[in-house]
């Protein structure tokens, strides 16, 4: 049987096989960790405490600046040493709340326990924002807004993503295979928030471990996993419905105007977490990897850690790491050095040496259309790169750059080595702030 | 951290594709052809080809360094160039006409227009019509095949297409044995151009081409398939005057201009409804100029023409891009 996907797209090595059995160790805690107030897509929140404070596990150090907004807790207990501005994944210096660390690691009250069956939904909805919850797929939209689609768009779909398509990257597999049952909590608290009929749970074919589990646990719950082709990027929530509802999200549009909501699956743990512990989002998987990293691994990390924390719990490095990366090779952002802390987005870290690191003179392109066949937004990747540097954004634009998901696809494709996706970003962003200047 | 790292933009891998690999996996491709070319005609094919191959990569460079652009031989698209102008010739072929194909495919039809990748017109193509319209004997001589080692002489012969045309012309009907050889055809057993000769040949590297996913099915399946239909439908009308499409699919250049030209990347639309439409375009004047026109053989001229076409395909040919397309599952 053919198995389900989307079209265009391509399969990288998928390089999973230096953590995929390993299983999920926690990080030790760092003497001190690094808390950047903004760690969302939206207003960043607003630091609620000041230097000198003592602070408990779980208490919340930032309040949501905004509707699309949330909290931020402390990871540990200990001192606020300072709130100022630090190194941020981003790349500039932005507020955070940095802790010194007491050891204790003693929680704060817990928030009071819900029960999904007995609670309202916007009790739950309201819990998710406090306890702080984003797409840990790497997005990082806030959870509450993407669980309250207005009356007009009815969700009859809740697609749980657990595809985790980018090379190397581990998290999600482990997460599914060691605690299902967290995922199956906060899938049934996520199925009553939204009153859908069906609920699919999306599996790459190369995790039969993980597609076995939880077909097996999910069958009574009214849950369908479903195997998908080994295909990046399958995990792209719009390549997904497609794969999976057979529903194309139209061209600037959401998932909810197709009745679907996407959720993945490291997110519903901790929904679960929330919910039924009273636990803020404090912590993650991440799957530390990458030719430079000793003893590659899947840990569980607290937000704040430092980088250089999470390598030094991996065993330290083999050679010099020429490229930091947080997250996939396909999407993941580059990082200056080891000293900015990880996040609520943070999927993964691949450390990459200098023989992995890409360097190709660029060419002229030769219409090979690989990367039209490759792209799964189905627009031109050569003619809109080459617009974007010739700055005719206009040409850009109708070519529908704006369509553009930023999958990497054409890049990683090109035989001439054009950064084909990262013209495209650059004609996304003059577009969308001309749009803003009106 | 003492020694830099590097900041880029994802993706941050690469497929190892490479536009060299590309034009290797090519010449490769064309490798077997090459062979029973030389088999069939002997040492002035291979010199043919040689002439072809280094007057390309000669005439690159100096290009290149009159013009003080970078020098990119090394990418291996003049020796492609080079080695399709060659299967484009008559095997006896004087080097002088060689060597003024090879000027004009990497002179005048590509480097004039920036070189790779600039070019609207595919090289080869284009120096074979400059000289079939420049040296119209020299390039209708065609020399009978002899298998290395046979005792024969070059003999002068017609091409099957040849053939065909002038007793249509002269005698308004085909000539009665006409169709007798399909198996020669096949496997080179007739006059013709270094690369027209072996459908055999030319259908191994085409396979290879597919296999690695060089080239993709659409051009040749919409070449051959409009050529077999068109062909096919002219037939049953007129068995004694228009030839039977496996007479068409086998002789002239229709399997080198299927799997090699009508092909070539710089020159053809870059969707695969533009591909399809470029093909079906290519099968369509190739029967017609094969059928009615001056020319015993139309695929050249075809592949041109559908070259000038292809800038207008690719602008109203566009891929559905996602999220236009309602379907309810």
């Amino acid at each position: 049987m053919r198995m389900k996907t989307f079209s265009g797209g391509l399969h990288p090595p998928d390089s999973k096989e230096f953590t995929a059995t390993r299983a999920i160790e926690d990080c030790p805690l760092p003497e001190e960790l690094v808390v950047p107030l903004s760690q969302h897509i939206g207003a960043p929140a607003t630091a609620c405490v000041q230097a000198g404070d003592r602070v408990r596990k779980g208490q919340v150090i930032g309040e949501a600046g905004g509707f699309v907004s949330v909290p931020v807790h402390a990871p540990t207990s200990g001192e606020v040493v300072a709130v100022e501005p630090r190194p941020h994944p981003s790349g500039r210096a932005l507020p955070a709340v940095v802790i010194r660390a007491d050891g204790e690691d003693a929680w704060d009250e817990p928030m009071p326990l819900l029960d999904p069956a007995a609670a309202t939904v916007d009790e739950l909805r309201g819990r998710i924002r406090d306890a702080g919850i984003v797409g840990m797929g790497g997005a990082t939209f806030p959870t509450h807004v993407k669980l309250s689609p207005p009356p007009e768009k009815p969700i009859d779909t809740l697609i749980l993503n657990g595809v985790e398509c980018e090379p190397y990257l581990t998290a999600d597999h482990r997460l599914m295979l060691e605690e299902s049952e967290r995922i199956l909590d906060g899938i049934a608290i996520l199925q009553k928030i939204l009153g859908v009929e069906r609920t699919f749970l999306g599996i790459e074919a190369n995790k039969p471990d993980a597609i076995e589990r939880m077909a097996s646990l999910g069958a009574d719950r009214s849950i369908e996993v479903v195997p998908l082709e080994v295909k990046y990027p399958q995990g792209a929530e719009k390549q997904l419905i497609s794969a999976i509802a057979g529903r194309e999200v139209p061209s600037g549009g959401l998932p909810m105007d197709v009745g679907v909501v996407v959720q993945n699956v490291g997110t519903c743990a901790a929904i679960a977490d929330a919910v039924l512990r009273g636990r803020p989002l404090i912590e993650r998987i991440a799957t530390v990897a990458g030719a430079a990293v000793k003893q590659p691994k899947n840990l569980r990390i607290r937000i704040g850690m430092s980088l250089r924390h999470l390598v030094e719990a991996c065993g330290g490095t083999l050679a010099e790491p020429a490229k930091i990366i947080m997250g996939g090779p396909m999407m993941g952002m580059a990082q200056l050095s080891l000293d900015v802390p990880a996040t609520r987005g943070t999927s993964g870290l691949l450390l990459f040496t200098a023989e992995q690191v890409l360097k190709r003179p660029e060419g002229p392109c030769i219409r090979c259309a690989r990367c039209v066949q490759a792209c799964p937004a189905r627009i031109l990747p050569t003619s809109i790169a080459a617009y974007a540097r010739l700055e005719m954004m206009d040409e850009a634009e109708a070519l529908g750059a704006l369509d553009c998901i930023e999958c990497g696809c054409c890049s990683y494709s090109c035989p001439a080595a054009l950064p084909l996706v990262q013209s495209i970003r650059h004609a996304k962003a003059a577009i969308t702030a001309r749009r803003r200047k009106g | 951290m003492s020694s830099p790292v590097y900041l880029s933009s994802s993706p941050h891998i690469a497929s190892g594709a490479s536009t060299e690999q590309i034009m290797r996996q090519v010449i490769f491709a064309l490798l077997p052809a090459c062979a029973v070319a030389v088999y069939l005609f002997g040492l002035p094919a291979l010199a043919t080809l040689l002439i072809c191959t280094l007057g390309c990569v000669a005439f690159e460079v100096a290009c290149q360094k009159l013009m003080k652009r970078p020098l990119t031989i090394q990418d291996g698209s003049a020796a492609l160039t080079g080695i399709l102008l060659a299967m484009n010739l008559p095997p006896s072929s004087p080097w002088w006409m060689s060597l003024f194909g090879a000027f004009v495919a990497i002179v005048i039809a590509k480097q004039v227009y920036g070189g790779l990748g600039c070019n609207p017109f595919n090289p080869a193509l284009v120096a074979r019509v400059v000289l079939l319209i420049s040296f119209p004997v020299q390039m209708t001589s065609w020399t009978r095949p002899a298998p290395l080692g046979s005792a024969i002489d070059a003999v002068t012969t017609a091409t099957p297409l040849g053939r065909a045309k002038e007793a249509v012309m002269l005698h308004g009907a085909l000539p009665a044995d006409l169709q007798a050889g399909f198996l020669g055809y096949f496997l080179g057993d007739s006059g013709g151009s270094l690369g027209e000769v072996s459908a055999f040949a030319l259908l191994l590297g085409a396979g290879y081409l597919l296999r690695k996913k060089v080239i993709t099915w659409h051009v040749p399946v919409a070449y051959l398939g409009t050529v077999v239909l068109l062909s096919g439908a002219f037939w049953l009308v007129d068995p004694g005057r228009y030839p039977d499409p496996v007479f068409h699919l086998l002789t002239g250049g229709l399997m080198l201009g299927a799997f090699f030209m009508a092909t070539d990347m710089v020159t053809t639309p870059v969707t695969s409804r533009g591909m399809l439409v470029f093909g079906a375009g290519c099968g369509l004047l190739t029967v017609l100029i094969r059928l009615f026109g001056g020319y015993p053989e139309g695929v050249s001229f075809a592949i041109l023409l559908m070259n000038a076409a292809t800038p207008l395909i690719d602008r109203y040919l566009k891929p559905k891009k996602f999220g236009l397309v309602t379907e309810k599952g």
